[in-house]
């Protein structure tokens, strides 16, 4: 293989890479992040069927490893594009499950306060840039934040999620393209749920995605999207790399979306099998067995830790419930802005950012948005 | 003060704004070592390195999209639209994500759409639009096309400092036509405000682009009392300059190169009708192009765009109404 400058595959070694050792607060973490995901969702639904969400229903039952598995590596002022399958995402982020519910049902308690619905938000306090409906745009613009970072020098990184869905749009290869180019801390992350809205992979590509990686000069990663240390380990690389100026890393999760498109899709084109067969590899099960028989957790920690995060998503639930609707007046506001302002930051629960003695890591930088109760239980 | 063409002027707006901030860079095809297809980045990459100039591969959504999250992040973005026709194919990002970026979640996009627009030297159909309506009618872009060197300088920088997507039309027929005074240095023209180009008590010709310097051609040549306003900005619009002007002389035309149907013209022509229908002593009519694409042959191209006689033809009929 010729290999150009601009596009050769990096061998630097990683600078300041750790090793990972996950502690044993980080893998509590990671299961009440996905915990947290299967529990909003799953109360969004019976808002839903209540009549209290104008629109339809989006989840993303299934693929809660890949989400919370990929956003835990992220320090601080590491700046995110979250699809609409990736709650969880957002929760590792710092987004409160009430911003979500309330987002849903068009409530000024909501991230954006009724202006965009569902799961089209992005807390910009939070270093996120919410996502559009056309797929997959954000995979540019994250790649856009990360040049900023190159012209910078600043050890930074953005990540991006997308569906198997999107790798068909022309705006994919122009993001992996220029990504390659100028080796770009970008951390692209597809999530192949198996279908986009019905149609299954075949008839979305004659080659799996993850092997392109190569013919834009950088690296793609396969991993099970259902194993959220998996997903993490793969995410972990990525983003090390990233930050040491080896360019960009595609990884492919494999994983099922569980649930239809929307509410309103009865996914008839699913085989009652091949759900069947991916109900037995469910993140959360997989991961409190793991947790059980490899981790030294208990089952009574395990289904405390659930039970903890049921009762926070009702006690959330009731807020965006209590949220007012936005003033019709406030319909025409912002539609320019008055001045630029800097995204914030991230919060960054994996215990390798408090450890990190830059000046925008640990406490402070997670900033106050976090989830409170389980900053105390931890 | 010194004389420069548009052209120059838009160069040293750019310039002065990429020497003043750091955070200012440019993106566009062909814009680095060859200088733009139409020279205005002559130089600048020796002057402020190729990561500043930045050469992009044939992919305008990866264009506007990358500056969009390179905006998001703080910088200063200066897109370059080789051909105002291409943005169609990155008009997703433009209108989807550059547009809906602050009303959806506060985050405020300081990027400018640089836009080499119209016709005049058969560039066929897809090198001569003026595509300005389409970006009006999509809520949170602003739009300007200045039509005086001065103007494509003080515009730009404005442009440049709103925090918001700025999509900025220079019109090639002006690159190194039109040639007039330009503040050195600092120049600032805000975005919203119209100007005089030509006082009048008889007849209003508004314009914006390449349709005023023919406004003001057609106005000499007819020795008549006509008052030209140059729009400058199309969004957000003047509204005032635009009413103050029709009250003074109760007679509109409203010119411009692109099409009719859902243009300036018909906004324009509907804010006359509806805040200022007591003070017109003669129908509000439009000077544009006709609803079809920018033909190829020059005597085709002619009968497609206005001309000067044209222009002067409906000033007679409006001044003799």
């Amino acid at each position: 293989m010729r290999e150009s400058e601009s596009s050769a595959l990096a061998v630097e070694p990683v600078r300041g890479a750790r090793e990972a050792a996950l502690t044993r607060e980080d893998r509590a973490q990671l299961y009440r992040f996905m915990a947290m995901m299967r529990a909003a969702e799953e109360r969004a639904v019976t808002l839903y069927k209540q009549g209290k969400v104008p629109g339809s229903f989006y989840d993303g039952r299934g693929q809660e490893a890949l989400c919370v598995g990929a956003a835990f590596v992220l320090g601080p002022r590491d700046r995110t594009c979250i699809l609409h399958r990736d709650l969880g995402a957002h929760f590792v982020r710092g987004v409160t499950p009430d911003r979500y519910l309330a987002n849903y049902m068009g409530r000024t308690g909501g991230v954006t306060g009724g202006k965009d619905g569902n799961m089209h938000f992005g807390d910009r306090e939070l270093g996120s840039v919410g996502m559009v409906s056309m797929l997959p745009d954000m995979a540019l613009v994250a790649t856009g934040m990360a040049l900023s970072f190159k012209m910078r020098r600043e050890p930074r990184i953005a990540m991006t999620f997308f569906g198997e869905g999107s790798t068909a749009n022309g705006q994919w290869h122009e993001a992996m393209n220029f990504a390659g180019i100028h080796r770009l801390p970008v951390v692209f992350v597809l999530e192949n749920n198996q279908f986009a809205y019905s149609t299954p992979n075949e008839l979305e590509f004659a080659v799996d995605p993850v092997e392109r990686a190569a013919g834009y000069g950088f690296p793609g990663v396969k991993v099970d999207g259902n194993d959220v240390e998996a997903v993490f380990e793969a995410a972990r690389g990525a983003a090390d790399r990233a930050r040491a100026g080896g360019g960009p890393t595609l990884i492919e999760g494999v994983t099922m979306r569980m649930h239809g498109h929307g509410a309103h899709d009865d996914m008839r084109y699913v085989p009652r099998e091949m759900l069947e067969d991916w109900e037995r590899r469910d993140p959360l099960d997989r991961y409190a067995r793991r947790l059980v028989d490899d981790c030294g957790f208990s089952h009574d920690e395990v289904e405390r830790i659930s039970t903890e995060v049921r009762s926070y998503v009702e006690e959330c639930a009731r807020r965006a419930v209590d949220s007012p609707m936005p003033d019709a007046q406030t319909a025409s506001d912002g539609v320019f802005a008055e001045h630029w302002a800097p995204l914030g930051d991230g919060q960054a629960p994996w215990s390798r950012w408090s450890a990190d003695q830059s000046p925008t890591s640990g406490d402070e930088a997670n900033g106050s948005n976090g989830h409170p109760r389980f900053r105390e239980a931890a | 003060m010194p004389e420069m063409t548009y052209l120059q002027a838009i160069s040293d707006g750019l310039r002065e704004e990429m020497r003043r901030d750091q955070s200012v860079f440019c993106l566009g095809e062909d814009i680095g070592a060859f200088g733009g297809a139409f020279k205005i980045t002559d130089g600048f990459a020796e002057e402020f390195g190729a990561e500043r100039v930045l050469d992009m591969p044939l992919a305008e959504n990866a264009i506007v999209g990358v500056a969009v999250g390179a905006a998001a992040e703080g910088l200063r973005p200066v897109c370059e639209m080789q051909f105002a026709d291409f943005i169609s194919c990155g008009f997703d990002q433009l209108v989807n994500v550059a547009g809906k970026l602050h009303y959806r979640q506060g985050v405020a996009i300081p990027m400018v759409v640089r836009l080499p627009s119209g016709g005049g030297f058969s560039g066929g159909p897809f090198h001569s639009q003026n595509p300005e309506a389409w970006f009006l009618q999509s809520p949170g872009l602003k739009v300007v096309a200045p039509a005086s060197a001065a103007d494509a300088k003080g515009l730009l920088t404005a442009a440049i400092r709103d925090p918001n997507p700025v999509c900025y039309l220079e019109h090639k027929g002006l690159y190194r036509h039109v040639k007039d005074d330009v503040p050195e240095g600092e120049h600032v023209v805000p975005l919203g405000e119209a100007r005089i180009a030509r006082e009048g008590e008889e007849l209003s010709i508004i314009a914006y682009g390449s349709s005023v310097p023919l406004a003001i051609e057609a106005a000499e040549e007819l020795e008549e009392d006509i008052e030209i306003l140059d729009l400058r900005t199309l969004c957000p619009l003047d509204r005032e300059a635009v009413l103050t002007t029709v009250r003074k002389t109760g007679k509109a035309l409203v010119a411009h190169e692109a099409t009719r149907s859902c243009g300036v013209g018909a906004e324009v022509a509907a804010l006359i009708g509806s805040e200022a229908f007591e003070d017109l002593d003669a129908p509000v009519r439009r000077l544009t192009a006709p609803d079809v694409p920018i033909p190829f042959s020059p005597p085709l191209e002619r009968a497609v765009l206005p001309q000067l006689e044209d222009m002067k033809e409906a000033c007679r009929e409006l001044l003799a109404y």
